[in-house]
């Protein structure tokens, strides 16, 4: 049950960052050079593949105990500040992230940029811009991939629920030409959130020397427990703004949760 | 040194993101868990009532615009 969970947390986590990624790749490759924006994205890849090839059977040698402890506040934490992002989103207090508007506001900025070689990278600025994406996209998905992987130890089973998603997203790219729009983003994030929150408090208390009642099956409790009170939240902000209205989206582009 | 501090500010972002309380949170929360256990209390309810705690008052505080 936990392994099909954490294909499922790999696999959704993944899809999402890889949508925002698209964007960014897909804005570098239309409105600039597109054998330049794709060598970012394999120079991306790489150095994310050498993070999980490097982290993931070093942290397979830690004893249990620690490593939970560790990732499951890390996993914790970073849940919360998905299912934050999400609710407040859901709620109307936070833009959703609109890809058409980042798609047009990346190639306008990237249309105006000069244009200059650099090493054997004919176009720099689409380059780093893909680079950039794929990199700071892809590294919360690496560090999810490396923790869930080793404390389960199924490493191999995170990167194919990674490089499932990745071939689902630049498939459905390829087919359309333009930004995934209609992909719902913020329940994939409401989702990514909820299911790291539940093995974040599930690990992290384990780690810390406590004990499950009923062991494993206590995470279909937790995973329950942690969308109704997200659900709740949502609920009571609502009921405090009034029906979620649209917010103007952020400037920033490039979001890390 | 601006490489450094860029370094240093990125990391933290990757890590604590827009709500610093959160993660100090959870580390308070672990470390009540650890010292619970280490007396033969039982601790496993300690984290989801942190949760509820943690992501409620990083909510409201969001929701005032803080």
């Amino acid at each position: 049950m936990s392994s099909l969970l954490l294909v499922i947390s790999v696999f959704l986590a993944c899809a999402v960052e890889a949508v925002e990624a698209l964007t960014i790749v897909l804005a570098a490759g239309t409105s600039r050079d597109w054998r330049s924006a794709l060598s970012g994205v394999g120079a991306g890849l790489v150095v994310l593949a050498a993070i999980v090839a490097v982290l993931g059977p070093a942290l397979t040698v830690i004893p249990i105990g620690p490593l939970r402890l560790v990732v499951g506040g890390l996993l914790l934490v970073f849940g919360l500040q998905w299912l934050r992002k999400a609710i407040l989103r859901a709620a109307g207090l936070k833009a959703l992230h609109d890809e058409d508007a980042i798609y047009l506001r990346q190639t306008a900025e990237a249309r105006s940029a000069e244009r200059v070689g650099r090493f054997a990278v004919s176009d720099w600025y689409a380059f780093t811009l893909s680079f950039k994406g794929v990199l700071l996209e892809g590294l919360e998905v690496a560090f999810i991939v490396v923790t869930f992987g080793a404390n389960q130890h199924h490493v191999g089973l995170a990167v194919l629920g990674a490089l499932a998603a990745i071939l689902v997203v630049v498939g459905a790219g390829v087919a359309v030409r333009q930004p995934l729009a209609r992909v719902p983003e913020n329940t994939m994030k409401f989702a990514v959130g909820s299911l790291l929150t539940t093995f974040g408090i599930f690990w992290g208390a384990e780690g810390a020397g406590a004990h499950w009642p009923g062991a494993d099956a206590a995470i279909l409790g937790l995973l329950a427990f942690t969308v109704l009170v997200a659900l709740l939240g949502v609920a009571i902000l609502r009921r405090g703004t009034g029906p979620a209205r649209p917010v103007p989206a952020p400037a920033d582009s490039i979001e890390v949760h | 040194m601006r490489m450094l501090r860029a370094f240093l500010s990125f990391w933290y972002d990757f890590i604590v993101g827009d709500d610093a309380t959160i993660a100090v949170g959870v580390v308070v929360a672990l470390a009540a868990t650890a010292i619970l256990a280490s007396l033969h209390v039982p601790a496993w309810w300690l984290l989801p009532a942190a949760v509820v705690v943690l992501l409620g008052l990083s909510l409201l505080r969001a929701s005032r615009g803080g």
